[in-house]
C-alpha cells in the first residue's frame, strides 16, 4: 500500500514557521467565532442539532430503500443514475459519460468526493481538461496541491503567494495580494472556461429520496454557472448524502452555512432536478467504503457529516498543524475517523493526532461522537497496526505496576528519588521529548502517601 | 450515619504535586467531611487506555473498583480521571459495584457544589487569577457550558473562585481552548503540543493573570514546563490550593 501518514512529524514541519502557525490559527478561529455568533442567533440551536442527527440516523437505518427511492425519482425526472462501488469505478463512469458526449473540456464546482477518488488525474491522464471552478479549488489546482480544508481549500495560503500563483499562471501583474484585483482576474479567466466547456461537474450536498432532486450549495454560484452553460451535467453524490423529504433540508440548510462560515445560508443554494431539454443529466452514487463504515456500530455515526467542515475550525490541533499534515483527503477531526476504516495501516497516525478535548463532538451540527471514536478507533489500532516493541513493553509494565498496589509503592518511592538526585542533563536526556521545549516537574520531598503516613493515622 | 469520602489522588499527583492532595484533603475536612484514603489506590488506568491499551489497563480499573467501591461518595482533585472512570468504566460490565462507581465518584469542584452544595468555602486568594477550562471536566462532565454550545452560561469552577475573598478573576480572549497535554499526545505530538500549551499561557499573560489554575494538574504541569523552561511572568496553582487557601 501507498506510504504512512505521519502526521507528528508533518506536524512538526509545519510548526517550524511560528508566525505562519500564529496566522493559521488565527485565520480558522476568525471563522469558528463567526460560526459561534451565528449558532447563537437561532432560537433552538440545540434541538435543530438533536434533530439533524436524529434524521441521518433515521435515513442511515433505512437506507437502501431512500436510495431506490431516490433512483426511481431521479429517472423519473429525466436524468441517468449509475452506481459506482469504489473510486476506479467512479472515474470511469464519469470519463464513459464525457467520451460518449465527446467532451474534450469540463468545469467542476467543489466536490470533495471526486477529490477523494482522485477523479482530476484520472481525466486529465485521458486527455480531458477538468477546471476547478471554485475560486479556492482553483488556488490549489494551479499549484498542483490537494485542498487543505474542505469548504476553505486554500486557507493554507496567504494571497501574496496567490498573487505569484497567478501570475505566473494566468499572467496576471504582481499586485503585492490585491484581493479584489486577483478575484476579478480569477472572475475573467473562469468566465471564458465557462463559456467554451463541453460539460459541467458538480459535488451533491443533498439527494432528496422523494422528489430524486439534488441540493448544491455554493458561495461564488459556479455550480450554477458551469450547469447553466453547458449541454451535460455530471452530480457525483456519496450514498450517504440521502436525506428522506424537501422539509428535511429546512434542517440541514441553516446548520450548514452557519457552521461552516457563520453565514445565515449560502449565497447559492441550487435544486437540480431535470436536464433542460436536449441536455443531459446524471448522477453517479457512490460507495467507496461507505458501506464498510455503515456495518462498524461504533463509527456508523460518522456517516451523518455534512462536509460544514467546522470541526477543523474549532480543532486546535488541525488549527496548529495544517490540513496537509493530515494526508487524507477531509483532514482534521472527521477524517480522522473515516480514513482509519479505508486504510487503517496508512492512516493509523491520525486517531491519535487530538488531546480528545472533545470540541468538535460539541460544534458538531450533526452531532457525531467524533472525539469517542477517535478513542475507539485508537484500541484498534494498537491491537491491529504493528506497534514499536518498545513502546507496548512500556504500557505493558505501567499497566502492571498500576494494579499491584505494593509494586507501585515500591515504584513511587523510588522513582521520587531518583528524579531528586539524579542530574538534570541525565533526566532531559531520558525523557529528551517531554523536556526538548519544557522543564520536567519536580518531585516533593515526600510523595502523598508518605505524608498522610505521617499527618493521618487513620 | 454520616457519609464517608474515599479520597482518589491521582499517581502524578501522589507523586509530583502531594501539596494538591494535602490541600484537597484540609478542604474537605475543614467542610466537615469524613475522607478515607484506600492505602492501595494507584490510578485510574486512563493513560494506558487512551493510548490505545485498554487492555492493559483493565486490571488497574478493577483494582479501582476493589478500592473504592464501599464508599458512599469518590472524590478526586482532577476532572480528566473522574471523567475516565464515569465514562470508560463500562468495559468491566454494569455490576453494581461498577455503576456505583460510575455515578458516585466527582470530581472535587462538582463534589462541593452539586453534594455539599458549598458555593464559598471562605478561602482568600488575593491574585489575578486565570481559570483555564480543562476539557475533560468542561466536555465530559460538564462542570461548565463549553464556548461551542448554545444554551445559558454557567460555570461550577468560577461559582467557587467568585467567592474566594480577593481573587480578581480574569476574562481570556479563548474562553476554553485546550492546553495540548493530552496525556500520550504531550510526547507523541510534542510540537503541536508545545505550541498549544504556549498560546494558552500566553492568552493568561496578555489578559494580566498572574496565576493560571485549572481543575486538572495534569493540565497545569504541562503549562507549568513551559512556564519553567522560558521563564514566563506567571505561576499555576491548583484550584484546591486557592479554595484551602484561609489566612
Amino acid at each position: 500500500m501507498s506510504t504512512k501518514v505521519d502526521h507528528p512529524q508533518a506536524a512538526e514541519i509545519f510548526n517550524q514557521l511560528e508566525e505562519r502557525v500564529n496566522w493559521h490559527d488565527a485565520a480558522l478561529w476568525y471563522v469558528r467565532q463567526k460560526r459561534d455568533h451565528a449558532a447563537s442567533q437561532v432560537k433552538g440551536w440545540e434541538e435543530l442539532r438533536s434533530l439533524a442527527a436524529a434524521i441521518k440516523a433515521h435515513t442511515l437505518s433505512k437506507l437502501d430503500e431512500y436510495l431506490v427511492q431516490f433512483e426511481e425519482a431521479a429517472i423519473r425526472n429525466g436524468a441517468h443514475v449509475h452506481w459506482a462501488i469504489d473510486a476506479d469505478a467512479h472515474n470511469q463512469i464519469v470519463f464513459d459519460i464525457l467520451r460518449a458526449n465527446k467532451a474534450r473540456m469540463v468545469v467542476k464546482s467543489k466536490s470533495m468526493l471526486t477529490e477523494e477518488c482522485g477523479l482530476n488525474h484520472f481525466l486529465e491522464d485521458k486527455g480531458i481538461e477538468v477546471i476547478d471552478t471554485d475560486l479556492g479549488e482553483r488556488i490549489v489546482q494551479l499549484a498542483n496541491e490537494p485542498p487543505s480544508h474542505i469548504v476553505m481549500p486554500a486557507i493554507h495560503k496567504r494571497r501574496e503567494e496567490i498573487d505569484e500563483l497567478f501570475h505566473e499562471h494566468l499572467r496576471t501583474k504582481l499586485s503585492g495580494g490585491d484581493a479584489v484585483y486577483l478575484a476579478r482576474e480569477a472572475r475573467k479567466h473562469l468566465r471564458e472556461k465557462f463559456l467554451t466547456a463541453d460539460a459541467a461537474l458538480t459535488g451533491v450536498n443533498f439527494g432528496v429520496a422523494a422528489t430524486g432532486g439534488i441540493v448544491v450549495c455554493t458561495n461564488e454560484g459556479n455550480a450554477d454557472m458551469g450547469v447553466h452553460s453547458t449541454p451535460l451535467h455530471i452530480a457525483c453524490m456519496g450514498l450517504e448524502k440521502v436525506i428522506p423529504r424537501d422539509e428535511h433540508l429546512g434542517v440541514f440548510l441553516r446548520l450548514l452555512a452557519r457552521s461552516a462560515t457563520g453565514q445565515p445560508i449560502t449565497s447559492y443554494t441550487s435544486y437540480y432536478k431535470s436536464p433542460k431539454p436536449g441536455n443531459e443529466m446524471h448522477i453517479v452514487i457512490v460507495d467507496n467504503g461507505r458501506s464498510n463504515q455503515l456495518r462498524r456500530s461504533d463509527f456508523r455515526k460518522s456517516l451523518y457529516c455534512i462536509r460544514c467542515g467546522a470541526c477543523m475550525n474549532t480543532c486546535p490541533v488541525y488549527r496548529r498543524s495544517g490540513g496537509h499534515s493530515y494526508g487524507y483527503t477531509i483532514p482534521g477531526p472527521i477524517g480522522s475517523i473515516l480514513s482509519p476504516g479505508l486504510d487503517l495501516e496508512k492512516y493509523g497516525s491520525l486517531p491519535f493526532a487530538s488531546t480528545l478535548c472533545g470540541s468538535c463532538s460539541d460544534v458538531c451540527p450533526v452531532k457525531i461522537d467524533i472525539h469517542s471514536q477517535l478513542y475507539k478507533w485508537r484500541q484498534i489500532i494498537t491491537e491491529k497496526n504493528q506497534q514499536p516493541a518498545f513502546k507496548k513493553m512500556l504500557i505493558f509494565i505501567t499497566g502492571f505496576i498500576f494494579s499491584h498496589p505494593q509494586v507501585y509503592q515500591i515504584a513511587s518511592n523510588a522513582f521520587g528519588a531518583m528524579v531528586r538526585f539524579t542530574p538534570r542533563f541525565l533526566i532531559n536526556t531520558l525523557l529528551i521529548t517531554w523536556t526538548k521545549h519544557r522543564e520536567f516537574p519536580q518531585p516533593g520531598e515526600y510523595t502523598f502517601s508518605q505524608w498522610r503516613r505521617m499527618n493521618r493515622q487513620k | 450515619m454520616t457519609m464517608v469520602v474515599g479520597l482518589f489522588i491521582p499517581c502524578y499527583i501522589n507523586q509530583f504535586y502531594p501539596h494538591v492532595a494535602i490541600a484537597t484533603l484540609e478542604l474537605l475536612e475543614r467542610l466537615g467531611v469524613e475522607v478515607a484514603y484506600p492505602p492501595n489506590q494507584t490510578c485510574c488506568g486512563q493513560p494506558m487506555a487512551n493510548a490505545g491499551f485498554e487492555n492493559f489497563s483493565i486490571k488497574t480499573y478493577e483494582l479501582f473498583i476493589e478500592n473504592f467501591h464501599s464508599y458512599d461518595y469518590v472524590v478526586a482533585p482532577s476532572g480528566s480521571c473522574v471523567y475516565h472512570v464515569k465514562e470508560h468504566y463500562d468495559v468491566l460490565g454494569r455490576t453494581d459495584h461498577v455503576q456505583h462507581i460510575r455515578t458516585r465518584t466527582y470530581e472535587l469542584c462538582e463534589f462541593l457544589v452539586k453534594v455539599l452544595r458549598k458555593e464559598n468555602v471562605k478561602s482568600e486568594f488575593p491574585f489575578r487569577v486565570g481559570l483555564h477550562q480543562s476539557c475533560h471536566g468542561l466536555r465530559g462532565l460538564h462542570l461548565a457550558k463549553p464556548s461551542e454550545i448554545v444554551s445559558d452560561t454557567f460555570s461550577i469552577p468560577r461559582l467557587l473562585l467568585r467567592n474566594v475573598r480577593g481573587l480578581q478573576l480574569v476574562e481570556l480572549d479563548r474562553a476554553d481552548e485546550c492546553c495540548g497535554f493530552g496525556g500520550s499526545f504531550a510526547v507523541s505530538e510534542e510540537a503541536v503540543s508545545v505550541k498549544m500549551g504556549l498560546d494558552r499561557i500566553q492568552d493568561h499573560i496578555r489578559n494580566q493573570a498572574e496565576v493560571i489554575t485549572a481543575t486538572d494538574m495534569s493540565c497545569l504541569m504541562h503549562l507549568e514546563g513551559i512556564v519553567r523552561r522560558k521563564n514566563l511572568p506567571i505561576t499555576v496553582k491548583h484550584i484546591a490550593e486557592i479554595l484551602n487557601n484561609t489566612v
